[in-house]
């Protein structure tokens, strides 16, 4: 008997243990919800734990900010947004859960939500079915044009396209094309390399590293062996640390070798270290330093709420617009109902003033229409704008203006 | 030959990186026999005394010393790890000897737990670690460049592996530890202070891998989830070498690593990765319990 209760009493301190492990890592996720009549409530679904997080985190910040600043100024048609904040949990499953319980159980009048391709592309049938509305703030491969899916982040057209353009016209003639093993790297180099090719130029290598990845000393190898004068980078996540990190090991900088990165934000460069990263360049639509009196405004805003020391990026400057034109959207549709605030977004008309500049909602396609800048990383950390498309360019997210593009076939990978 | 030059040397700083990982869990699993999933978070965490002992030195002490806080980071690191091994040990772990699937359960959970504090103490984002200046760049050899650090990460492992050795083979506590580990019930006889030798021992195992934090703080990102990164290699590592030998553990990551580097230099690193799994699948399927065996005279243990 007297041996029994030891076993339980242990069996106890294992499960307590475990149970103690969940509540902390669960406790991100605590359901904010308002019992006010006059508020909706919108979903956010990003990966507070995982590997994503780290960059996710940024984004659900932003979106939040919207919010605050809405409600302050009022609301929408009059109600106070609050939220329920679910975590994906850098799991694509754990999204499409997460979104049909959003949705079906707790009637949100839209989502905000996702970061990597394979959680949007998880979450895309759930909010399909239902026909509700996801608001996807990141640069993303293209390929896609869900009618359940607002895309604020670049299309390729907006990002990758114009990056090889840049690079072509400044003279680089051989591109080493390096990314992480999913879905975006992959799409964005069969882009990358019907461009290249068009142009009569060369690819002299491509590799893939795994999402988790902390060793990059094979892969500089066939960078040294294959000799290009520029490296096309769509790493995302935590390998763009150990890659920079284990180049400068060897001595190497841009001008050794130049890099073009995707995936590189303020977020990324201050974990990277800013020295590992001047002189590289990196393609968005939007920096901390882009000069407009809305971004000041932004970029105070943001400090002021989440402290002295974040920096704002792409996208969570995209997360914050799409909340923003949510609301212009439930505003023309004049209700909540997501038919009609679809029925509004594909007028084409909905445009918001946004930190980068401004930018128009495509009705066709549920792009936007944005700016396209080239930018520097500098020693402070920020990054800097060298080269700038003027106007905002119209999306394109099936490449279907671009002849090469056509020619070359490129389907989306599923 | 220049290519096999520098493909020799990733192997083998490849191989020194999982066996410092992986030098830790061979005391705690390999001699202990605890699967201890937090291993990777103790990883983890050496890497975040990294970076408070370069914030530290940042911000309070001359510049002239600064490069020499990789130093203390070490020191610290270990202090900090093997006391929380400790701690670890005394709460959860001895009370689950001999049921290795609770203590992988409860194990795991703390290793949540460790990965939401960090996060909730430095933030999702990952902190940016720099190498000391004594460790930037590399030495070029012939157009050849090998990294300070690599060599550096190389030596550290030679001086830890040595260490190791010596503590468990050549001290009166390894002699303690070897006799506890072996025949617990005799060793208690001989007046042997069994709780206190696996308490010690759980501690240098979890201390190794706060070393083990430092030196991967300086080849990648720092956050939350690096650990993770290395545990999975880590247990390849001890089991493929055989449980229970420190030399075995060695060879393991040898094979680990260079069979990944070679295979990376004709492949892509995700083939690479499964190539490797699928070389340490059959080698088991022949030698289930590893390189190396320890020949035991306990019969109930059917080696």
């Amino acid at each position: 008997m007297i041996v029994k209760k030891g076993l339980i009493k242990k069996i106890a301190v294992a499960a307590a243990a475990c149970c103690l492990a969940m509540t902390i890592t669960s406790c991100g996720q605590t359901a904010q919800t308002s019992t006010a009549q006059e508020s909706v409530t919108v979903g956010l679904l990003h990966s507070l734990t995982g590997s994503m997080a780290i960059s996710e985190k940024a984004v659900s910040d932003a979106e939040k900010l919207a919010i605050a600043e809405i409600n302050a100024a009022g609301g929408v048609l009059g109600k106070q947004i609050s939220f329920i904040e679910e975590d994906g949990a850098s799991d694509p499953s754990t999204f499409a859960t997460k979104a049909e319980k959003l949705i079906d159980q707790d009637k949100v009048a839209t989502v905000f939500g996702c970061w990597t391709s394979s959680s949007r592309k998880a979450v895309k049938p759930v909010f399909e079915d239902y026909n509700a509305l996801l608001w996807y703030p990141v640069q993303y491969e293209g390929m896609e044009a869900s009618k359940n899916i607002v895309y604020a982040g670049a299309a390729p057209n907006q990002q990758i396209v114009p990056a090889v353009e840049y690079l072509i016209e400044k003279g680089y003639k051989k591109f080493f094309l390096m990314g992480s093993d999913y879905v975006f790297p992959r799409t964005a180099n069969m882009i990358i390399e019907a461009q290249v090719k068009a142009a009569g130029l060369e690819v002299v290598g491509v590799e893939y590293a795994d999402m988790d990845q902390t060793d990059f000393a094979a892969i500089i190898a066939k960078i040294e062996a294959a000799k290009p004068d520029v490296i096309l980078n769509t790493l995302n996540g935590s390998g763009n640390v150990s890659f920079f990190k284990q180049m400068s090991e060897k001595n190497y900088t841009s001008a050794d070798y130049m890099t073009m990165s995707f995936s590189i934000a303020e977020e990324e460069v201050t974990a990277i270290g800013a020295s590992l990263l001047t002189g590289h360049l990196v393609s968005w639509n939007y920096y901390q330093t882009t000069d407009t009196a809305k971004n000041k405004d932004f970029v105070a805003a943001y400090k002021s709420k989440f402290g002295e020391s974040r920096v704002t990026s792409d996208p969570a400057e995209a997360a914050y617009i799409n909340v923003y034109l949510w609301k212009a959207a439930v505003e023309k549709a004049n209700s909540f109902d997501v038919a009609k605030v679809i029925e509004a977004v594909e007028t084409g008309t909905i445009s918001f003033d946004a930190p980068e500049g401004l930018v128009t909602l495509n009705g066709e396609n549920h792009h936007l229409a944005k700016r396209v800048r080239i930018g520097e990383v500098s020693t402070d950390g920020l990054i800097y704008e060298i080269s700038s498309s003027g106007t905002p360019v119209d999306p394109d997210p099936y490449l279907t203006t671009y002849d090469w593009a056509v020619a070359a076939g490129i389907q989306p990978l599923e | 030959m220049e290519q096999l030059v520098t493909t020799l040397f990733n192997g083998l700083s490849l191989s020194s990186i999982y066996l410092l990982v992986a030098l830790g869990l061979a005391i705690t699993f390999g001699q202990m026999g605890v699967i201890n999933m937090a291993h990777g978070e103790f990883v983890m965490l050496g890497a975040y005394m990294t970076f408070c002992t370069q914030e530290f030195f940042k911000n309070f002490l001359p510049e002239s010393i600064g490069s020499f806080y990789y130093f203390a980071a070490i020191i610290l690191a270990f202090i900090v790890t093997f006391g929380l091994g400790c701690l670890l040990e005394k709460v959860l772990i001895s009370r689950l000897y001999g049921r290795k699937i609770d203590s992988l359960l409860a194990t795991w959970g703390v290793s949540l737990i460790l990965q939401q504090l960090v996060r909730t103490i430095f933030g999702a984002q990952g902190v940016n670690v720099n190498a000391p200046a004594f460790l930037r760049g590399g030495l070029e050899v012939n157009g050849l460049t090998f990294s300070y650090n690599r060599i550096f990460i190389i030596i550290l492992v030679a001086f830890c592996l040595a260490m190791v050795w010596l503590l468990v083979n050549r001290s009166r506590y390894g002699s303690r530890m070897r006799a506890t580990m072996q025949n617990r019930p005799m060793a208690q006889c001989m007046g042997i202070n069994t709780k206190k030798i696996d308490c010690i021992t759980f501690g240098i195992g979890s201390g190794l891998a706060g070393i083990a934090g430092c030196s991967v703080a300086l080849l990648g990102s720092v956050d939350s989830t690096v650990g993770q990164n290395y545990i999975v290699y880590s247990f390849m590592t001890v089991v493929l070498g055989g449980v229970g030998n420190l030399f075995g553990t060695v060879i393991g990551a040898g094979i680990i690593g260079f069979s990944s580097i070679f295979v990376e230099n004709y492949q892509s690193a995700s083939i690479a990765r499964a190539i490797v799994l699928l070389i340490i699948i059959v080698f088991l399927q022949f030698k289930p319990s590893g390189l190396f065996t320890i020949r035991s005279r306990v019969l109930d243990e059917g080696v």
